[in-house]
Order: structure tokens, then C-alpha cells, then sequence
């Protein structure tokens, strides 16, 4: 009988040796560790053996089952382990086609770029006022120190509004600057307290109109940022602080601007800010027109007749005041040379931002 | 303005300033150059200047003043000749087919020898007969057997002007061997003049600028007009008619003129600030208008003479209002008609000139003229501004009249004009100046202290510095005690008084001082009250959500057409009249009234887009129009947004072709209305842009905050798209006031798990979904913690008319574990509920 457990012993290992799946090495277990397999036999014909035999044969039928059992986990690991290297060298995807595709939503290029800068505005301490489209003459013109007829009106090109007319011209205007919702805030803000008006830091963003033809260069409709500060302190230097540091967060640290003396009837001292082009570092290229500096804003103190007519006297209070194209900034960072993409939709357009 | 730099060296040293200085100066100055255009001088070596440069240089070498002392003909050519010419070193034979020359050809060893521009082998010049400007290198050639290695050049070969017929006739002056570049090398600056700075229209103006801006001095002009032959007193008389029209008039004489060209660097001036040169006569009234921005007026004096009541009669000199309808012919030759806000200068027997713009072609300068008549006056710049517009006259003169000269000019202008004339023609100026003034505009005078410049600009000038600042730009300053008192030179109307007049001088201090030398500050005023803006908050909240429910937002023109809007209407449907805000000026038809609807827009777009993208998502959130009776329209702000093509972007193993539907809106729709926090409920509506099955209005307290659905089959034939499109039309007035201002309440979650289960019940089709779903949840109470339709179902089997609705619910308890026991009562008490109140069955 031990000489059989030796035999059952040798010849189960000796077939585990060649298995290599696991569908055979279950087969295996079934053949030599299951309930009628040799081994097992044994112990059911203990009953048979003498007295004498029955320890010997039992410890060593003990013996071969673990034995058995040992080689078998052995050997189902070995194969998985095998299963396992067989698939990770195998199942090989390729990791450059495209995936597919998740629906994503944008907002338009025009309304991101008028957040950032509202929202470099806000951290300055700029709260956003907004005013309406359709803008009476008095407020858009005359409100803004821009009598009628007066030559500063061919700098900008107006949409009139069929309405009343008043001396042969139109009363009625579609707003060719944010500039007329300086005068509304100002009214609104003095009314509160007309003896002694609060100070003022907004921000005004909106769409204003042009009477143009729509070229690659020039547009019926665009946005406008204009920012306003009054307060009993502020000054020329304030001015050029404030919009210097707005012109680092939006452009970046290295950011270096000019002021120069411009005109424009609302402001005075007026001034346009540049800055230094950040495609060719101020040796100029096309996108600065060669100059080596990009137009970015107009600025200037707050007129002493805009102050009076928003309700805060001149001699108390000052102001700086300043408007910018959110477009145009996106043209200048992107190199886009057609300003009709932006109210075009062209969902080719839209997509890469 | 073009401002030569030859020119402005008239009146200020420029010793030491490169032209680049010049527009560096001035463009920071308030007066931008936005170009440079060189004719001789070196082009700048540094590319980093910041300019837009063109034009050319004059090599000193090989461009030189030479003198051609005689003309003969070519031996084998007619239209050829051959000039002696001397460069100031060497004879040479130079071969030119000028035709200027001609008249010379032939004379042999000419007795006054011809100055001209001489360009040697090698010289770089523009090519005079190509088209536009090309550069070429002058090259030893033969020319019909003749050898040529140089030429007399013209002025579109040396960059100053595109004549290139004949050669240039120096002046006199010209010394042969000189570089042409010493001579006359020039550079001209396009210089942008704000409308605040009219009184720079002139070489003067800006001479005035740069001394200042460079702290040079300004060289006025000298000279003096040697008067002879009877006086002008009282044989010409000035009546003004409406001094508020015309504050003044002056009038001055020159006698015994010849007419004839002026002399050439007259000419080339002319020219280079861009005005035709004509004769000496109207050149003098062309410079002097340039050089000192005073526009001048010649009339033939003896046909005026001729026309008065009797021989010793004086000329008079009127200006007027025209009589409606009356008409003038200007000397452009057309007729026009005027009306009574029109001025005219008349004499007694009519009217001579359209003041300030044009003159009249009767009294016109011809070659005959001897005597002239000249005007010097000054207008009201708005009437001259309408009376332009309306003629549609622009010219040099109504270019400045219409942005304001000042009346204090006149009689500057006035006698250096004669000056001119006198020395260009041989005339002799007579005596006396007829000067009407009955209107002196008032000169502001502005006080400042020490601490309005700090409060302005933020830095500490002194006042004698501010004064020495001011006097650079002829302001006339007194320092008394800590007051400067300034009043405002009369060349100025730009200058007021008061707080006004402050800002005007402070202005002036800052930019002379320099902006860049202003440092920059932070604010040290106190932040003001903060309001913020939760009207714009909530729009951007919008914004957000519906990019986030995978939209493409759209901005689109307010501009367009009721045609446009219309399409939103079934093909062939009555028009409804709707009023909109009409522009008075649109650049085109399509674009001529303000928006009413904001569907309207999204789907033009959508349209545009259509075979660009297999699907389209697209939003666009603004204002419309709405007419009022007030002055102003309404603009309510709306919201719309449409989809339209594939469900799913196809990929490249999957390609699902379904197609969006209403449910896809309508899935849209809660996305941004739960995402805001709104209760809503949805009813069946009809709208005519949608079809009348598919259309589905947004109720909230009874009110309707707008309407989503398929659109109209008849209104989708009105545009052409590829799909089926889907479309919501929102109102934001009424939707935004409703959002929870503080936040909206958070439901506890339940430690406890929850017991799923689904139940099915059928019912008729006519029956909402919505009432099953309520009255489920009503009955569930609130250990019903969600319920979910998951399946709609239709078969024979359950019937017609009826239709299967699988809810699966979630039971859920705050207080403990629930027992099936305590599921399977409130299933039975939803289940009986649904039988007794729907007619709903229960489907096994």
C-alpha cells in the first residue's frame, strides 16, 4: 500500500509537471485530488488494512494528499502568473486613435475675455454698472461735453434711431461708447446723497455701435470695457498707477506701458495707454503696425463739466476714466487679422476657444 | 497734417534732433504721427523706433545740384536731348527726355544756366516711369547709340511727388556740387490733429509745439511789406451782417501783379504737405494758409471795381445770410443752390463767395489779373461745419474754418499773404488794411494755485515752472503771491474759464512737463460702498449653466430685418403688424431695425452652421427691442437657445444616428432651471413658431416664463436646415427675479437604507405623466425619497389608447431601517390611490 501511495505520488506530479492551462489543471484536480481520485481511494479502503498498516498508511496517504495539494497551488499560481504575462504582452490597444468624444460647451470668445477683464477689474476694487443700448443724444453726446455739431462728433460714426428730432437731428442714438453709463451711475450714486455723493469705482462693460461698413477691419457692433473712479483724492498719477498695474494682470508682469497725450471731449488731461507689443518686444512687427507698441486704451481725468453733470461739483471731487476693446484684445493674443469672426458664429471659429 | 521738416526748421532750431525725435516728441505730445515719409534725408539706421517709415534717402555722393549750361538735340532720336551740364567738379553730356527741356534745345551755351537735380552712376532713385514706387539703381547704358550714365532727375525719382513729366527747374539759389540732400533733403510727418487742437493746422501751430515740447525757442516769421501807390482807406468798406456769423473781416490790396509760377521750392512745399502748386497768386494764399493756419480769399479786384455804382464810388465788401433758393457758381464750376444758413461775401452787385469754403467763379484769380483783393475773416465754425456737410465742399479752408480759427489770426495772415505775393509776383502792396472786428472773442483768464497742479496730476510743480511751461505755448502769465493768473494767447478757443479753464491749463502743464515724467501712484481714496450687480450675476449664472449642459454660446448683430424675424412664422401665415426701433441710417436693408427676438437670432445661426457641425448646440442670452412710448425703447433681456442634429457625436466605432427631440430640449430646459433652483411645471401651448403637438410652455406661479419645442414644419421650410431643429424662447425678466435669493434648502441625506422598488400601472394616453408622478409622490409622502420614470410603454396587449408607465421608486426613513412590511403599505396605499383617482391599472 505505501509503495502504491509512492506510485499515485509520482505519477500526479509527474502529470502536473506538463499542464500549462487552467482548464486542464482543474482536470488535474479533479483526477488526483477528488473525491474518487487515487489518493482519496486510499483513505476509503483504510478499512481494510490490519492494525499495524493502518497508521503507516495513514500518515502517508496524509502526506501525499498535502503533497498533492501543495503542487497543485504551486502550480495554478505558476499558470495564472503565465495567463497573466500571456495577456498584458498581448492585448496591446491602440492608444492613438481618437477618443470618443464627450459634448462640451463654451461660452463665446467675447464673453470669456470680458470676464477676465472684469474680473482683474473686480479684484482693483471695480464694481460692474450696466446701462442700456439705445441711448438718448443728451446722454451718449451732450451730457459726455459734446455739444451738437461739434467737431469731436466725426470721431465717432453714429446709428441714429428714427424718433423725435430736435434741430433737424435725430434724439434718439444707438450708444457709440459705454461712456453715457459714467453720467447714469453718476446721477444715480449723487442722488443718494446729493450734499455729499459717495465715491465711485465701476466698471462698465457693453455692446456699442458705429455706423461703418463691416470689413475684415471695421464692425457695426463691439464691446467696450470704460472703468470710472471719483473720489476727493485721485489723481493724474493714480491714473497711470491703476491702469499700469490693470495692464500687468491682464498682459502679464513683464507688461511695460506708455501714456501719451491724446483728445477726447469727456476727459482732461486725456491720454492714450500703450504698450509694449508682446509679439516682438517693442521691435515691431505686423501685429503692432511696426510700431512696437499696441493701442490698448483710452484714458484720461474725468472732465470738470462731466463731474457737474453726474452730480458731483469739480472742486470737490476729481476722476480718472478709461475704455478699452475687449476684441481687440483677443485679436492682438490670437493674431486674428478679421474682426467679422466674432458676431460671424461660425462654429469653426467658436470652437477653438 | 503733413508737416515737412524742411519747413518747420522755418521756426525752430532742430539742431541735434534726429526726424524720429521730432515724431517721438509730438506723437507723445497729443499730435500721434502715424507716419514718416523721407525725400532725401537718411532713412533712421535702428529699426526699434517705432514708426512707419517709407520714402528714400539721397545718397550726398552721387546726388548733387548741378547746372546745365547748354541743350542739344540726339542724333537719332527727336523727343531726346542732350545737355551740357556741369556737376561742380566735371562736364558731362547727359542724355534726358524731358520735355521741359525742349524750349531749350538748340540755343546753344544757354546765358542763364539751368539749375537742376543730378543723380550720378550709382545713385539709388524711384523709377520715374513705372507705376507706383520702384526702386532702381542708376546703370551705364547706351540709349539709341549714345551712352548714358547719369540723369537729371524729376520729383517722382526723388521720392517728393508723383510729377514726373519734366525735370526740376532749381531756384536760383542752388549752388552746383552742393549735395542735393543739403540743399533740400526733407522728411514729411503725417501728424494727427485732435479736433481740441485745431490751432496746429498749421506749420507754425506745430513749430509752436515742438519748441515747446523741446524747449527751443520759437523763431516767428520777420519780415515787412514795403507799402506804395494810393491808400485803401476809404475806397473799400466792409458790412458785416451778423457779427456772431462772421466776428471779422479784413481786407488788404496788391497791385500791378504778374501772374506766373511760383518759385520751385514754393512748389515743392505745396506739394509735399499734399496741394497742387498753380500760380504765384493762389500758392500765396495756399502757403500762407500752411504755414500760419489763416485761409485767405483772392478776388480779381478790378472785377469788383468794375461792378460798383460809379467811379468814385467804394468797393463794398458785404457778408449775408443767401436767401432760400438763391444760387452761386464756385469756381469748381458747379451751380449751387444755397439756403439762409448759408454766409456769403457779396459786393453790391451780388454775391462773390461761399464764406470760408469755396469762392464764386466770377471773381476768380485769371492769368489777366494785376490788382487782387485779398480776404482774411474769420466764421463761426459750426455754421461753417453745416454749410460744408450740406455742400458736401471739404477743402483745406472749411477743414479749418469748421474746426475753429481764431478771429486773432486774420490780420497776420492778411499781411503775410501780401508779403508773399509781393515777393512772387512783383507786385507792390498798397496802403492801409480794411479791418471790421465787431465780435473779439474773449480771452479766458485762468487763476491756478501750487495745489490745483497736485491735485490734478498728483506731483509738485512750482508756479514758475509752471508758468516758464506755459509761456513756451504763448500763454501770457503774472505770478502773484501763491496765484498764477494766466490768460490764454489769441490763436486759442480752446482754452475755458473756471473749473473748466483749470483743467485746460493742467492739461497743458502735464504735457509739456512730460506724462512719462508723472509717477505712478496707487489710490489712496477710500473704496466706495459696495453694491455689486445681481441682475449680471445671475445672467453669468445662466451663462454657466447651460456651457456646462455642453452648449456653445452665440453673440450675434441687434441688427436686422423684420424679413429676417418673420421667418420665425409658418411659411405663407399672416404677418402680424409689430412694431420695432428703426434705425435712421442702416448700412444695409437686412440690417435696418433693432431685434425683437432673440429665437430669431440663434436660428440664423444655426442655419449658418448647419452642414458645418452633425450637431449643434447653441445658445445666445441679450437684450431685444421693444418700442415704448417713452423716448427710449425697452430692452428686456431673453434668452433662446436651439439643438438640432446627432444625439451622440459619432465616434469612430460607434455611429448612433439618432436624432435629438423634443425630450432632448426638453431635458436641457430642466437641466438650467433645476441647476437655477426653480419650481416649474410644463404645459401643452401653442405658438406659431413651433408645431402644435410638440410645443410646451414653462409655468411658474401661474406665469409663463417661456416656450420650447420642435419648430413648425412650415417654419423649419423657411430655413435651410439639414435636421429636424428644437428651440427655446426664455424670458430672463421673468425668470431671473424668481431665483432664491439667499440659496434654496438642502434636503438632509438618510443614514438608513433605502428599499427599491418599481411599479408599472397602465393608463389612458390622454393622461399627463405628470399627474401620475404627483400624485405618487403626494401619496408617498416623505419616506417616498425619489421616484423615477424609466420606462413608457404601448402594445396590443395593453390596449389601444393606453399606455404602460414604469416608475421606480426609493423608500427611505430618517427614523430606521424600513421593513418590507412598512414598503409594501405605502405601495399598496400609492396602488389603490392611482386605481381610484387615474383609472390607472396595475400592471403585473
Amino acid at each position: 500500500m505505501l509503495e502504491k501511495l509512492n506510485e499515485i505520488e509520482q505519477e500526479a506530479l509527474a502529470s502536473l509537471a506538463v499542464i500549462e492551462d487552467e482548464a486542464a489543471l482543474e482536470a488535474w484536480r479533479v483526477a488526483n485530488l477528488g473525491r474518487s481520485s487515487p489518493a482519496m481511494n486510499v483513505f476509503s479502503q483504510m478499512g481494510t488494512l490490519s492494525k499495524e498498516e493502518r497508521p503507516l498508511v495513514g500518515q502517508r496517504a496524509n502526506q501525499v494528499k498535502v503533497a498533492l495539494e501543495k503542487a497543485f497551488a504551486e502550480k495554478l499560481e505558476a499558470v495564472k502568473q503565465a495567463a497573466l504575462a500571456k495577456s498584458l504582452a498581448t492585448e496591446q490597444l491602440d492608444v492613438t486613435l481618437p477618443g470618443r468624444p464627450a459634448p462640451r460647451g463654451r461660452l463665446h470668445p467675447a464673453t470669456q475675455n470680458l470676464r477676465r477683464v472684469l474680473d482683474i477689474l473686480a479684484e482693483m476694487g471695480f464694481q460692474v454698472y450696466t446701462a442700456r443700448d439705445v441711448e438718448s443724444d443728451e446722454y451718449n453726446f451732450q451730457l459726455l461735453n459734446i455739444p451738437p455739431h461739434h467737431p469731436a462728433r466725426e470721431m465717432q460714426d453714429t446709428f441714429y434711431v428714427e424718433s423725435a428730432q430736435k434741430e433737424g437731428s435725430y434724439s434718439v442714438v444707438m450708444r457709440t461708447h459705454t461712456s453715457p453709463g459714467q453720467i447714469r451711475a453718476m446721477r444715480e450714486f449723487s442722488a443718494t446723497n446729493p450734499q455729499n455723493p459717495p465715491p465711485i469705482r465701476i466698471a462698465l462693460p457693453g455692446m456699442c455701435y458705429r455706423f461703418e461698413q463691416i470689413t475684415a477691419r471695421s464692425e457695426v457692433q463691439f464691446n467696450q470695457v470704460e472703468g470710472l473712479v471719483v473720489g476727493e483724492s485721485i489723481t493724474f498719477g493714480d491714473l497711470k498707477g491703476t491702469l499700469s498695474d490693470f495692464a500687468r494682470r491682464m498682459f502679464g508682469q513683464h507688461a511695460r506701458t506708455r501714456f501719451r497725450s491724446d483728445h477726447f471731449p469727456f476727459t482732461e488731461p486725456s491720454a492714450e495707454m500703450d504698450m509694449e507689443c508682446f509679439v516682438c518686444g517693442g521691435k515691431g512687427c505686423p501685429v503692432c503696425k511696426k510700431s512696437g507698441w499696441l493701442e490698448i486704451l483710452g484714458c484720461g481725468m474725468v472732465h470738470p463739466t462731466v463731474l457737474q453733470n453726474g452730480g458731483y461739483d469739480p472742486r470737490r471731487y476729481s476722476g480718472f476714466a478709461f475704455g478699452m476693446g475687449p476684441e481687440r484684445q483677443i485679436m492682438l493674443r490670437h493674431k486674428i487679422n478679421d474682426i467679422r469672426y466674432f458676431w460671424g458664429n461660425d462654429i469653426r471659429f467658436l470652437e477653438q476657444f | 497734417m503733413k508737416l515737412p521738416i524742411s519747413w518747420l526748421k522755418d521756426f525752430v532750431d532742430l539742431k541735434d534732433l534726429t526726424v524720429i525725435d521730432i515724431a517721438d516728441k509730438l506723437t507723445m505730445g497729443g499730435m500721434e504721427v502715424e507716419d514718416i515719409r523721407f525725400a532725401g534725408l537718411p532713412l533712421p539706421e535702428r529699426d526699434d523706433h517705432g514708426f512707419k517709415v517709407n520714402g528714400i534717402a539721397w545718397d550726398r555722393d552721387k546726388i548733387v545740384v548741378a547746372e546745365i549750361t547748354a541743350v542739344n538735340p540726339h542724333p537719332n532720336a527727336d523727343r531726346l536731348t542732350l545737355c551740357e551740364l556741369f556737376d561742380g567738379q566735371i562736364h558731362h553730356t547727359v542724355l534726358t527726355g524731358a520735355p521741359n527741356l525742349y524750349p531749350f534745345k538748340g540755343l546753344g551755351q544757354l546765358e542763364k544756366p539751368i539749375k537742376v537735380a543730378y543723380a550720378k552712376e550709382g545713385a539709388t532713385l524711384y523709377d520715374g516711369h513705372a507705376e507706383g514706387l520702384v526702386l532702381a539703381t542708376l546703370k551705364r547704358t547706351k540709349i539709341r547709340g549714345v551712352e548714358s550714365y547719369s540723369m537729371v532727375c524729376s520729383e517722382k525719382e526723388l521720392g517728393i511727388s508723383e510729377e514726373h513729366e519734366g525735370v526740376i527747374f532749381l531756384d536760383d539759389d542752388a549752388v552746383a556740387g552742393t549735395p542735393l540732400v543739403d540743399y533740400m533733403g526733407d522728411a514729411v510727418l503725417e501728424v494727427k490733429i485732435n479736433p481740441n487742437m485745431a490751432r496746429n493746422t498749421s506749420i507754425l501751430g506745430l513749430a509752436r509745439e515742438v519748441a515747446a515740447l523741446t524747449g527751443r525757442a520759437l523763431k516767428k516769421p520777420v519780415y515787412e511789406n514795403q507799402v506804395k501807390g494810393e491808400s485803401i482807406e476809404g475806397r473799400i468798406k466792409i458790412e458785416i451782417g451778423n457779427p456772431a456769423l462772421n466776428p471779422r473781416f479784413t481786407i488788404g490790396l496788391i497791385r500791378n501783379v504778374e501772374i506766373k509760377p511760383s518759385p520751385y521750392w514754393v512748389q515743392r512745399r505745396l506739394r509735399m504737405i499734399g496741394m497742387r502748386a498753380i500760380s504765384n497768386i493762389v500758392d500765396a494764399t495756399n502757403y500762407t494758409m500752411f504755414e500760419l493756419g489763416e485761409p485767405l480769399h483772392a478776388f480779381d479786384y478790378n472785377v469788383l471795381a468794375a461792378r460798383v455804382a460809379g467811379p468814385s464810388a467804394p468797393v463794398v465788401i458785404s457778408t449775408r445770410t443767401a436767401q432760400p433758393g438763391e444760387k452761386l457758381t464756385t469756381l469748381d464750376g458747379q451751380e449751387r443752390t444755397l439756403s439762409d444758413s448759408n454766409v456769403l461775401v457779396c459786393d453790391s452787385a451780388g454775391a462773390l463767395s461761399l464764406a470760408g469754403i469755396m469762392g464764386g467763379a466770377e471773381s476768380e484769380v485769371s492769368p489777366k489779373t494785376t490788382d487782387i483783393l485779398l480776404e482774411a475773416a474769420a466764421w463761426n465754425f459750426i455754421n461753417i461745419r453745416k454749410t460744408a456737410n450740406q455742400h458736401n465742399l471739404p477743402s483745406e479752408a472749411s477743414y479749418r474754418f469748421s474746426r475753429g480759427v481764431h478771429p486773432g489770426l486774420c490780420l497776420e495772415g492778411l499781411k503775410r499773404c501780401l508779403y508773399w505775393m509781393a515777393q512772387w509776383s512783383g507786385g507792390q502792396v498798397a496802403p492801409g488794411i480794411i479791418d471790421e472786428y465787431p465780435l473779439p472773442p474773449k480771452q479766458a483768464v485762468i487763476e491756478i494755485r501750487a495745489s490745483d497742479i497736485r491735485r490734478a496730476l498728483g506731483i509738485e510743480i512750482a508756479l514758475n515752472e509752471a508758468k516758464s511751461l506755459l509761456e513756451r505755448l504763448e500763454f501770457e502769465c503774472e505770478l502773484v503771491n501763491n496765484e498764477l493768473r494766466i490768460i490764454a494767447p489769441p490763436i486759442r478757443m480752446d482754452i475755458g474759464e473756471g473749473v473748466v479753464g483749470v483743467a485746460d491749463i493742467m492739461e497743458e502743464i502735464a504735457r509739456i512737463y512730460g506724462y512719462e515724467r508723472i509717477p505712478e501712484t496707487r489710490m489712496a481714496d477710500p473704496l466706495p460702498p459696495q453694491r455689486g450687480n445681481p441682475a449680471l450675476e445671475r445672467e453669468e449664472r445662466v451663462r454657466d449653466i447651460l456651457a456646462s449642459l455642453g452648449m456653445q454660446e452665440i453673440i450675434t448683430h441687434r441688427f436686422t430685418s423684420p424679413e429676417i424675424e418673420n421667418r420665425l412664422l409658418p411659411k405663407n401665415a399672416a404677418v402680424p403688424p409689430i412694431d420695432y426701433v428703426r434705425l435712421a441710417n442702416p448700412i444695409a436693408p437686412e440690417k435696418r431695425v433693432l431685434r425683437r427676438s432673440l429665437l430669431a437670432s440663434v436660428l440664423n445661426v444655426v442655419e449658418r452652421n448647419a452642414r458645418l457641425s452633425e450637431s449643434l448646440s447653441l445658445f445666445e442670452l441679450g437684450s431685444v427691442f421693444v418700442p415704448s412710448d417713452e423716448l427710449l425703447p425697452r430692452e428686456p433681456r431673453r434668452l433662446a437657445f436651439a439643438i438640432t442634429g446627432k444625439r451622440f457625436e459619432s465616434a469612430w466605432d460607434t455611429r448612433i444616428g439618432v436624432k435629438v427631440d423634443f425630450y432632448d430640449l426638453k431635458g436641457l430646459v430642466e437641466g438650467l432651471l433645476d441647476a437655477l433652483h426653480l419650481e416649474v411645471s410644463y404645459a401643452p401651448a401653442v405658438h406659431p413658431s413651433f408645431h402644435p403637438g410638440k410645443c410646451a410652455a414653462i409655468i411658474a406661479n401661474g406665469a409663463s416664463l417661456g416656450v420650447f419645442g420642435e419648430l413648425h414644419p412650415l417654419v423649419q421650410e423657411n430655413y435651410d436646415f439639414v435636421s429636424p431643429v428644437l428651440a427655446a424662447d426664455l424670458d430672463l425678466e421673468a425668470i431671473l427675479p424668481l431665483l432664491p435669493a439667499l440659496g434654496h434648502p438642502v434636503r438632509p441625506v438618510s443614514e438608513f437604507p433605502p428599499v427599491l422598488e418599481d411599479i408599472a400601472v397602465i393608463v389612458e394616453e390622454s393622461l399627463p405623466a405628470d399627474r401620475v408622478e404627483a400624485l405618487i409622490r403626494q401619496t408617498g409622502g416623505k419616506t417616498l425619497a425619489s421616484v423615477r420614470l424609466f420606462d413608457v410603454f404601448r402594445s396590443e396587449q395593453i390596449g389601444a389608447g393606453k399606455k404602460s408607465l414604469a416608475y421606480a421608486l426609493t423608500y427611505q426613513s430618517f427614523d430606521g431601517t424600513l421593513t418590507d412590511k412598512d414598503a409594501a403599505g405605502i405601495r399598496t396605499r400609492i396602488i389603490r390611490r392611482l386605481e381610484n383617482e387615474l383609472d390607472a391599472k396595475l400592471r403585473s
